[in-house]
């Protein structure tokens, strides 16, 4: 068992995994079917297309396209607003939620089809000590 | 399965009742609708009853306020889709022959928190804002722009829809609100979530409405008006990418429509009256699409064409909708069909709101993302 110590990098969710030990760099982790070849977010046992049961772990893209949108304005009191909430949609198929950054919230700036990086950033302490690294996607330019 | 009938509606006005448990504006319901029933609750076999965030043992405290005992109570929980789904299973129950007489109850106390209220959510754990939104408003937003960039869609479309349904809230004594707004002031409104300002939101709030459900043969016995339940449908979402990552809301509603409509008989065209859910003035533009009121795309033009207003072809959310008569979960989905129910009687307060002799209604709910329920009612 390895010790685990305080103050090293947590991704946010199970589907990020961090590439060096300060969270940096990063990738979505997916599961591929066997049999039909649908490529899933995260960890699935049932493929939904076909269900087949014998499902593959792999990578997924960390660049994707604004699927949409929308500019929050009033949210839980903790969350810090105005700020571009967005759904990406990643080339393998699958759709993260994500908040813009690098990115002025301006309707008239946010095209459908945009191209979009992913980019890591530390978020907060978790009850551990850990660092907490989630991801973001800025605008490709 | 036999055929079934409404032979009794009743509901609380809906609001803000910090003095009332919900047990307290269930039991008004409850009482409410025996009244409209003529019926005493000895009647009543069997008690379905709906809310999201207070269903423990809910029915039987309901029927200890009220009377009787012995007879089967369920809880029920299901989202928005609550109460729509305790009226689906009195429906069934009636419908297979086990029970004469049901009665369906939803009831709610949000508070003014919403879903950020049941504590599911902190500051320590949240990704709210970090990882885009799980919020509903944040949501229906991201749909409404999704639609905006498929179709051209305006956001005076979506502005347009909260303006007709405050306006008919105007003439609803048992709405929150009863205010009606011009088209900028909805515009102009402080923003929740582009596109969607305060007026194009629904708010939270109490109340608490009930149908009793009766089998057709039986029902004359109650009423000389009895409404029938044409057709009760529910689905599931699609689970494709887009709703494993996100939402996708189309195609459950598009199939549990075409259910409803196949197994009544009748068509889109043949509907009178609509109360659909339009917890966000973008969701009751794409739910007209959704429910086949048009085609893929003209949602827009729809209410442009001032179709879903009273003397349109469609009138759609004559009670003032979730966005003006209120939204208390668990009650939301009863209070549809007393609506429903109100206008295919020609019993709606006011001529203003009465769509004059509609005779086939359908209610529409769709609960969080992950459900949809269609019930169709005609006289």
């Amino acid at each position: 068992m390895t010790q685990q110590t305080a103050g090293r990098a947590v991704p946010i969710v199970p589907f990020m995994k961090l590439l060096d030990a300060e969270g940096t760099k990063a990738v979505f982790t997916g599961s591929r079917c066997k049999k039909c070849g649908e490529v899933y977010i995260g960890t699935r046992a049932i493929c939904i297309n076909c269900y087949g049961d014998q499902l593959e772990e792999t990578t997924l893209s960390t660049t994707g396209q604004l699927f949409t949108y929308t500019i929050i304005y009033q949210s839980a009191p903790w969350v810090k607003v105005p700020y571009i909430a967005a759904v990406v949609k990643l080339p393998e198929g699958p759709v993260v939620t994500a908040t813009l950054t690098d990115c002025i919230p301006d309707p008239a700036l946010l095209k459908a089809g945009m191209p979009l990086q992913m980019v890591t950033e530390k978020v907060r302490k978790d009850a551990e000590g850990n660092d907490v690294i989630a991801y973001r996607f800025k605008p490709v330019r | 399965m036999r055929e079934v009938a409404v032979i009794g509606v009743g509901m609380t006005k809906f609001g803000r009742f910090p003095e009332s448990t919900v047990h307290d504006l269930g039991r008004e319901a409850i009482v409410d609708a025996l009244k409209d029933a003529g019926m005493d609750i000895k009647q009543v076999q069997a008690i379905y009853a709906g809310s999201q965030y207070q269903p423990y043992q809910l029915g039987q405290f309901l029927l200890k306020q009220v009377g009787m005992t012995m007879i089967p109570a369920v809880n029920v929980v299901n989202a928005c889709a609550t109460g729509s789904t305790a009226v689906r299973e009195a429906y069934i129950a009636v419908a297979s022959g086990m029970f004469d007489v049901a009665l369906a109850v939803g009831c709610e106390q949000m508070g003014k928190m919403g879903l950020l209220g049941v504590g599911a959510q902190s500051a320590e754990t949240s990704t709210e804002g970090i990882l885009g939104t799980t919020l509903m408003p944040g949501i229906f937003a991201e749909l409404g722009v999704r639609h905006m960039n498929q179709y051209g869609t305006k956001r005076e479309h979506f502005a347009k829809i909260a303006v007709k349904n405050h306006k008919y809230s105007v003439h609803n004594p048992r709405s929150q609100y009863r205010k009606a707004y011009t088209l900028e002031e909805v515009m102009n409104a402080r923003m929740v979530c582009w596109p969607n300002s305060l007026y194009m939101c629904c708010p939270t709030g109490d109340g608490a409405a009930v149908v009793i459900l009766c089998s057709l043969e039986k029902a004359r016995q109650f009423t000389g008006k009895p409404v029938l339940v044409a057709n009760s449908t529910m689905t599931t979402p699609s689970f494709t990418q887009e709703s494993l990552g996100w939402v996708e809301v189309a195609t459950m509603t598009r199939k549990a429509a075409d259910m409803a409509y196949e197994a009544a008989g009748i068509g889109p065209e043949d509907l009178d009256v609509v109360e659909l859910h339009d917890c966000f003035a973008t969701a009751e533009l794409l739910h007209y699409e959704n429910l086949h009121l048009c085609e893929w795309g003209e949602g827009g033009r729809m209410i442009d064409e001032g179709r879903t207003e009273i003397d349109g072809d469609i009138p759609v959310n004559m009670s003032g909708g979730l966005l003006s008569k209120g939204h208390p979960i668990g009650a939301t989905g009863v209070a549809q069909i007393c609506e429903l129910t109100w206008q295919l009687r020609g019993q709606a307060p006011t001529r203003e709101r009465q769509v004059p002799g509609a005779k086939v209604g359908l209610g529409h709910v769709q609960g969080g993302f992950e459900v949809c329920t269609v019930h169709i009612l005609k006289v």
